[in-house]
């Protein structure tokens, strides 16, 4: 009888273990198992996709640039003081989810658009909005097409598999009454090569994602976008539910790295602005308030991603408007400057 | 007496001890990664259940065998994606078998340029991993194909172009009947076969068994014709403009080049393991037989269907079951080029669109198991039909 009693306690118990080990912190506490792993691993693990020129793409050594793994490198310098710190994992539209939710990555910023359902049912929560994007087509020049409304029966749209886009794609179909033929390929190398053969008379996607895949064509100057947006594609970094601490890192990370802009603090000028009259740039650089210790961090975790990374203004600069990928911010403007960025105030 | 029992009984308890050790760690696994699973997804307010197969989809699919498009649920969808699987794997195997067999006849030719050239398919063929031969066929075929309005053009009948193959597209009046028809031409057969089977053993008469059968086979289908109202008509592709430089073919069958790779690549590649297997079968059965088949005045087509294949067969069968299962698995591979199978379409689209990712892997792999178990249960059956006989 005792050993039943026994086995009943410590099966209980063992049970009771593995809950507190994966659940990670409840509200209210400062403890968060993701950020103890990720300062004891010693690099923040991130997820990105498989390359899209000027969000996250790998060089020919191997580095990953653009605005998607900066909000990554943000992290990285907020939490372990280098922003290079981080672990990328290239990941298609299909295994994103389950690669964060099974642990495998601590966030995901991999051009991701965030719905209600992805957000409320399947165990994600988004942090915030670093890109403002909608659903737009691309075309061959010499097809003559000029905006949506020419599309016809029989026309060929190709495009990711279970992204938004897919099931934006019906819609808009549907509503203009057209009977069009899908395609959907796996990952977005897929579509490039096919809808370069022909295969596919129209490539619908985000429109970042078009202007980005266009630089893969074998000559980008013979394919346009056309000017229609068709949906609203907020996309943004995401985190697993649950670790409260961590998803607060992640999102005042992102909110910082564009408040940063706003107060025209720079990767360049930072450090020298600790002593700056605004006690809003202050409290950006660290030299006022205990913003850090709200969520186990120290004070200087702000400056140090302005000073690594830069703010968004940098970044999108550097990655989509020097490279030729979206020179015209449209939306993702400050709203200060006529665009829709607008972060809660860093206090 | 009593010592002997004990004996007996230590042995058993012996032999179960491990057995049960085995089910105890299996039993644990197993309830340790569900309540992990459990844990884990309720932490995270997943819910587990099969309620969103009702759901509406709102995708819709390249290509259907049946009536589909997004407004229908996903357990919709998931059939969508099996009959394409199901479809690609039947095409598949009949075309890995014809070939696979041609190629292994061929290697035992007496003509050295046709052993040869059977010898190098089977090598290069064998050798290239399959998913590299799907991408060569897909994407080589997409670049070498022409545009629509420059299609290669078979007769103003069909029509070979990069959005893929359109062919007339059958329009029946009465199809029933015209079914009804042929299951009845094969039952007439199978009785025919019977009978000339008889007349054989019995009275040593030879009936000319292939054209009778050929000739029941078309007769049937043309009586119902004639006199039970079947009629056929075709409905041709016709080439439509969409713009200045779009063009597409309305009307007829389009058989999607995806299709067309995959079944392509599916089947040269299966076809290299079978062409091996009857090259084994034939070489199997010993020279004696045939000799002794000769001896007794059977000529050389009968001497293969009478004596060799009977036995070749018998050799062939098991190898040739592991290599259909293998193509009805490998038919996943469909993925990377976007032809809309089970994987594409359910542990893809639908995985993604609803992140239920335990439920789908699960239904995705019971439903590969049943197929494959199908295919075993078929040939397994057909294997002891060709089994020897001990009388």
């Amino acid at each position: 009888m005792k050993s039943i009693k026994t086995l009943v306690l410590v099966t209980f118990a063992s049970l009771l273990l593995v809950a507190c080990g994966q659940g990670g912190g409840g509200a209210g506490s400062k403890k968060s198992k993701t950020l103890e792993n990720t300062k004891k691993a010693g690099f923040v693990k991130c997820g990105v996709s498989e390359g899209v020129p000027g969000f996250s793409n790998a060089d020919a050594s191997g580095n990953w640039t653009g605005i998607d793994v900066d909000v990554c490198r943000a992290v990285a310098a907020a939490v372990l003081g280098d922003a290079d710190k981080v672990k990328y994992t290239p990941l298609s539209a299909k295994e994103r989810f389950t690669a964060l939710n099974s642990g495998e990555i601590d966030i995901l910023s991999r051009n991701t658009t965030w719905t209600l359902s992805r957000d409320a049912d399947i165990g994600l929560t988004f942090v915030g909005v670093n890109f403002y994007d909608g659903q737009g087509f691309m075309v061959r020049k010499s097809s003559g097409i000029n905006s949506v409304n020419e599309f016809k029966d029989g026309i060929v749209a190709c495009t990711n598999i279970g992204t938004t886009t897919e099931l934006n794609m019906r819609d808009f179909f549907n509503s203009k009454n057209v009977k069009y033929e899908p395609l959907g390929f796996e990952s977005a190398d897929e579509v490039v090569q096919a809808y370069d053969a022909g295969r596919c008379d129209t490539y619908t996607t985000d429109k970042s994602g078009l202007a980005a895949q266009r630089t893969k064509m074998k000559d980008p100057s013979e394919h346009k976008v056309l000017p229609e947006t068709i949906s609203k594609e907020p996309l943004g970094p995401v985190v697993r539910q649950g670790d409260n601490v961590w998803e607060d890192i992640v999102r005042w990370s992102l909110n910082t790295f564009i408040e940063a802009e706003e107060y025209g603090v720079t990767s360049k000028n930072a450090s020298s602005l600790k002593d700056s009259d605004n006690p809003a740039i202050k409290r950006l650089v660290g030299a006022e308030g205990e913003l850090g210790a709200a969520f186990g961090l120290d004070n200087e975790w702000s400056l140090r991603i302005i000073e690594q990374v830069g703010n968004y203004g940098e970044s999108y600069k550097k990655h989509l408007g020097d490279t030729g990928i979206m020179p015209n911010r449209g939306p993702n403007q400050l709203w200060t400057k006529g665009g829709i960025l607008y972060v809660p105030p860093a206090r | 007496m009593n010592f002997k029992n004990i004996r007996i009984q230590n042995k058993k308890i012996r032999n179960l001890i491990p057995q049960f050790i085995t089910i105890a760690i299996l039993l644990s696994t197993i309830i340790y990664f569900v309540t992990n699973a459990q844990i884990n997804m309720d932490n995270r307010g997943i819910a587990f259940g099969f309620g969103f197969l009702k759901q509406e989809a709102s995708f819709d699919i390249t290509f259907s065998l049946i009536d589909y498009d997004g407004s229908y649920s996903y357990a919709r969808a998931f059939l969508v994606g099996l009959l394409n699987t199901i479809l690609v794997s039947v095409i598949g195997i009949f075309f890995a078998t014809l070939l696979g067999v041609i190629i292994g006849v061929s290697r035992l030719s007496e003509n050295y340029l046709i052993a040869k050239v059977a010898e190098w398919y089977v090598e290069i063929f064998r050798n290239i991993p399959l998913i590299l031969q799907i991408f060569f066929w897909y994407f080589a075929a997409l670049r070498a194909l022409p545009l629509p309005n420059e299609a290669i053009n078979f007769n103003d009948i069909s029509f070979l172009t990069v959005k893929g193959f359109y062919v007339p597209k059958f329009i029946w009046t009465n199809f029933n009947i015209f079914l009804i028809s042929i299951i009845g031409a094969i039952i007439a057969i199978y009785f025919f076969y019977k009978f000339s089977k008889k007349q054989r053993e019995q009275f040593g008469k030879q009936l000319p068994t292939a054209s009778i059968s050929l000739l029941i086979f078309l007769t049937f289908p043309l009586i119902s014709f004639l006199f039970f109202g079947v009629t056929l008509s075709f409905e041709y592709p016709v080439l439509k403009q969409l713009s200045p430089t779009i063009f597409t073919f309305e009307g007829g069958l389009n058989i999607i080049p995806e299709l067309l790779a995959l079944a392509l690549s599916l089947s040269m590649y299966t076809a290299t393991f079978i062409a091996e297997n009857v090259r084994a079968g034939i070489l199997g059965v010993n020279k004696g037989q045939k000799e002794a088949a000769a001896s007794i005045g059977l000529n050389k087509n009968q001497i293969l269907k009478l004596v060799v294949m009977p036995q070749a067969l018998r050799i062939i069968i098991p190898p040739t079951t592991n290599q259909y299962l293998n193509l009805t698995k490998n038919s996943s591979l469909a993925a990377a080029i976007a032809y809309p199978d089970i994987v594409l379409v359910f542990a893809g689209t639908a995985l993604m669109q609803t992140g239920r990712a335990i439920e789908i892997i699960s239904i995705t792999m019971l439903t590969y198991l049943t197929l494959s178990v199908s295919i075993s249960i078929f040939m397994n059956w057909y294997n002891k039909k060709m089994a020897i006989k001990e009388k």
